[in-house]
């Protein structure tokens, strides 16, 4: 269009827009592929056998038969990879066992073969002779005196430990007791601050297992060029992280290793780490010199996925008269599996809901994460705050009960606010706190239904309605656990100023392609369809730490800002160079740069493109930034500023409890949250949404149960999902605390829908029936004892001393 | 030995001749045979409804029946459907709502979806969830799919 006739150009904004996701139509019409979709030529089917014996010593492995069947390409063991190296944070984790198995899940041998069918063949053909352990089925167990090891130093032919070089990795070292980890944290001083307090409360809380359900299931494929160089197809979280270590474990130079992800069918946390199929897969493509394809099956994906990290938990809180809260004193046993995942870790999130969501003088935090026979724990979604805040929340309505205070008023007096520096060093610069607890609270009318529901529980009748809520901290900017927290963009204007926007953030289906896009297209007043965004291969894109601790929005939102915001400087000083203005003056808006006050058009942005690559000086507009946030690593004794910004949110849920068969049905949630601010509101409420009835289920159907070290469900059938006609009515606001740092001042958001469901729930259970559940999930049966005074109470006192 | 036997369908509007294992399910010929791979594998036993297609105007799980069972119908999959200006309105419902996230569940999702609107084209919020019974999804936390449903439904009278 000739500037001429282009009418003046209204400043308009994308920001707090309903942006559709710019995958949907793909993914709508059944077109997107997914890793189980790929096909690479020459490709092999690759299957694991998995152990059958949960605590076993190997006797031997007899691979001859499935070597010998037709189609069969490669089988390994432990033993024709004796080069492998341990995975996990702990380094406890050998991908193919060899020796000893340590639980269900344990991988013995895999298989390349020519199809499925085939590899599953001769999984059917190889020999496993055992001798059985004594089984450690609950982490109670692990710490018992004597208790068997998990992973026990070897011995030497003298029948003393084995001499090994310092540092040697627990895979090969072993551990002299069941202890994977443990976390101490303090702030105040705790025996003075219970001195001080007028009530006291201690309780123990029961978490369970569950696990994430990604609707696509586990994948990888493996490949090598000629040269040696290792080509990736994963559903990775964290590629650049996955880069190096998949190097340092086939001892490759990093520049080696090539990953490119396919869109993800799901990820929650479920991607984080490295699994030993992963390895396998390397392993088998690297012996059949072929590209070698393994995708699970669902049973398998119910087996060998991470969960959520089951937890027993004991807390102590006080307060006084008036409402001030005093101290509260924590202590969980943490079940680790019979591996180190980031499972592990989720203490480092569990404290900070502990010592700083209200402000609290004195804080004692303990933690000790076991080994034990059963699966291991990874991160998911909330990364230990759903167990935190179950316990924290319900010791908020206990206390404020006892002292005869409104519960959301004694919640509101203990509230943080911007401004605060809490014990453990969070700086909150943004914190809508307050305003999250009084907008649910009204909006759900808390305070008049928590009246009328207490005054309803002796009404005749089995059906007792609940109201509860609960109220959570998370980080929202980041979490600087890694040397760097950062993201790298690199953004490319063409002759038609259409962009490519390279950014190190994967999309898991959170939408981050299309909020990056909407963030650049405000900077460069382009629309949405402008942008191509490319962000799934290492070999292209810049680094990223990952997609995790509800990190993406804030910290590659702000490196694409950063990236487009050059780019806009660019543009701006060659229109105004060209076109003998101040380039102050001038803006970008509909695809032209505008004159900011008048809205009236200087040039179309293409044609400023063209002018500037077709001219003498030849020039494309090219920009990169790397935004690291400014979080700081926190010190050994787990204080500092983690984040560079924290989300807050308060949820209110609404149940009714049939007294005659337990049965909670979920039927309201009112759910505010800091969110900073609104980028994408289409894409912001889906992910609430999502979030909240993840955290239905986790608070009411899903349990994977395990006993002695036997996933008993691993079903969709008996591992309960919520389904469509189950999920409550959802009234979702937001709070806008405009943080400083953030992306046009939002915050991360990912995480923070799943993390209060249960506490709240229980809180309405309680609110309705006048019994309170310590344990999940709010299964009948467990509600229908419950009810009748037969709950199992966690046994507290029978680990407490280790 | 495994047994082969040949069958004749009609997939998308097209006859399809093909022989194939009495062993293998009806899902895995779709995208391994025939290389359409839109209809997804979720569970395998009738769970997860990733799997949805329509056969006879009906939909079904394709992981629970054998390629076979295909023998002499018609089968509509994500891909036929998508074909089907008919149902433009619907999957841009589906991208209008949000409902979509990772995707994975959504091509089940809008062929039940599309079932719900041919069979009960007035149906209300509470229909169109108990239609969704059988579908799973883990990301959205269905209201979006449903509100997407519901507006294809208004949108068509
Ligand atoms: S794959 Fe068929 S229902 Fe799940
Ligand atoms: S959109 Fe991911 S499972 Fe439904």
């Amino acid at each position: 269009m000739n500037v001429a006739e282009k009418p003046v150009i209204a400043p308009e904004s994308l920001i707090g827009q309903r942006i559709q996701k710019k995958d949907a139509p793909e993914k709508a019409a059944g077109k997107t592929r997914y890793i189980q979709d790929m096909i690479v030529p020459g490709v092999l089917h690759a299957k694991i056998l998995r152990s059958s014996r949960v605590h076993a010593k190997i006797k031997s492995i007899d691979t001859s038969a499935a070597k010998a069947l037709p189609g069969v390409h490669v089988v390994l063991t432990a033993a024709d990879v004796p080069d492998q190296q341990p995975i996990g944070v702990a380094r406890d984790h050998l991908p193919l066992k060899g020796e000893r198995v340590r639980s269900l899940r344990d991988e013995i041998a895999a298989v390349a073969a020519d199809s499925e069918e085939i590899a599953e063949a001769a999984l059917r053909l190889i020999r496993v002779e055992y001798e059985d352990l004594p089984i450690v089925a609950t982490p109670e167990d692990a710490i018992k005196p004597g208790a068997p090891l998990i992973h026990p130093v070897p011995l030497a032919a003298d029948g003393q430990p084995k001499a090994l070089p310092p540092k040697t990795p627990i895979a090969f070292a072993g551990k002299p007791d069941n202890i994977a980890m443990r976390f101490d944290y303090t702030h105040g001083d705790v025996a003075q601050a219970e001195a001080e307090s007028d009530v006291v409360v201690e309780d123990t809380f029961q978490l369970h297992y569950v696990t994430h359900c990604c609707m696509g299931v586990s994948g990888v494929i493996a490949e090598f060029d000629a040269s040696g160089n290792l080509l990736m197809y994963s559903n990775t979280q964290v590629p650049f992280l996955h880069k190096r270590e998949f190097a340092e474990y086939l001892n490759i130079d990093p520049s080696r290793v090539r990953i490119i992800q396919p869109p993800i069918g799901g990820g929650f946390g479920s991607k984080l780490d490295i699994y030993p199929f992963e390895v396998i897969c390397i392993f088998l493509a690297r012996a059949a010199k072929r590209p070698v394809k393994m995708v699970f099956t669902r049973e398998e994906e119910f087996l060998a996925s991470p969960t959520r990290q089951p937890v027993l938990l004991t807390l102590r809180s006080g307060c006084k008269k008036d409402g001030t809260l005093t101290f509260r004193q924590v202590h969980t046993l943490h079940d680790n599996g019979a591996y180190t995942s980031w499972g592990a870790t989720t203490p480092f999130v569990m404290m900070q809901t502990f010592s700083s969501l209200y402000r609290v003088p004195a804080c004692d935090y303990h933690t000790t994460v076991v080994y034990t026979n059963n699966p291991y724990a990874g991160s998911f979604r909330g990364y230990g705050n759903l167990q935190a805040t179950f316990a924290i929340e319900q010791h908020m309505d206990m206390l404020a009960e006892k002292i005869g205070m409104d519960p959301l008023n004694f919640r509101i007096k203990n509230a943080q606010d911007a401004g605060e520096v809490t014990g453990q060093g969070m700086s909150f610069k943004s914190c809508g706190f307050k305003e999250c607890l009084t907008t649910a609270a009204e909006r759900s009318d808390y305070r008049k239904k928590h009246a009328d529901n207490l005054a309803n529980r002796d009404a005749p009748g089995p059906v007792k309605r609940g109201i509860g809520m609960a109220s959570m901290l998370h980080v929202g900017g980041g979490a600087k656990i890694y040397p760097s927290d950062g993201c790298g963009t690199i953004l490319k204007l063409d002759d038609f100023a259409n962009v490519t926007l390279i950014t190190g953030a994967s999309e898991i289906g959170q939408g981050s392609e299309t909020v990056l896009s909407q963030l650049v297209c405000e900077e460069l007043g382009l629309p949405i369809s402008a942008v191509t965004v490319v962000n799934n291969d290492t070999a292209i894109t810049p680094w990223d730490v990952g997609v995790h601790a509800s990190r993406t929005t804030f910290i590659a939102g702000n490196s694409a800002i950063g990236a487009a915001r050059k780019a806009k400087a660019k543009i701006l000083a060659a229109a105004a160079k060209k076109h003998g203005c101040d380039e102050a003056m001038l803006d970008l808006r509909g695809g032209f740069v505008v004159v900011a006050e008048t809205g009236e058009p200087v040039v179309e942005l293409a044609r400023l493109m063209r002018n500037l690559h077709f001219s003498d000086k030849a020039e494309l507009v090219m920009t990169t930034f790397y935004y690291e946030p400014p979080s700081v690593h926190q010190d050994k004794g787990f204080k500092g500023d983690v984040s560079a910004a924290y989300a807050w949110a308060t949820q209110v849920v609404e149940v009714e409890v049939d007294t005659d068969t337990g049965i909670v049905k979920m039927t309201k949630v009112t759910g505010t949250h800091d969110v900073g601010r609104v980028l994408n509101r289409l894409g912001l409420e889906g992910q609430i949404e999502g979030g909240v009835v993840m955290g239905q289920g986790y608070a009411l159907t899903e349990n994977l149960i395990v006993e002695n070290g036997v996933t008993r469900n691993p079903n969709f059938r008996d591992y309960k999902l919520v389904t469509a006609p189950e999920i409550p009515e959802m009234d979702i606001t937001f709070v806008e605390s405009m943080d400083g740092e953030g992306p046009q001042g939002a915050k991360g958001v990912g995480e923070a829908p799943s993390i209060c469901i249960a506490a709240a729930a229980a809180n309405a259970i309680y609110n309705a029936t006048g019994v309170r559940i310590f344990g999940l999930p709010f299964t009948p049966e467990a509600v229908y004892r419950a009810l009748r005074g037969k709950a199992e109470k966690p046994n507290w006192q029978a680990w407490k001393s280790a | 030995m495994s047994l082969k036997h040949d069958i004749e369908f009609t997939l998308n509007g097209v006859t399809k001749r093909l022989t194939v294992d009495v062993t293998m399910n009806a899902l895995d010929m779709l995208r391994d045979v025939v290389g359409l791979t839109g209809t997804k594998y979720g569970c395998g036993e009738g769970e997860c409804g990733a799997c949805t297609v329509r056969v006879d105007g009906e939909t079904r799980n394709s992981c629970l029946m054998f390629a076979v069972d295909l023998d002499g119908r018609d089968i509509v999959t994500i891909e036929g459907l998508a074909a089907d200006p008919k149902a433009d309105a619907l999957r841009d419902a589906f991208v209008e709502h949000g409902a979509v996230q990772c995707g994975f569940c959504t091509p089940g999702m809008v062929m039940q979806a599309a079932h719900i609107l041919d069979t009960n084209p007035d149906a209300d919020a509470n229909a169109i969830k108990r239609g969704l019974e059988g579908n799973l999804c883990r990301c959205t936390g269905y209201k979006k799919i449903v509100d997407a449903v519901e507006s294809a439904c208004c949108g068509g009278r």
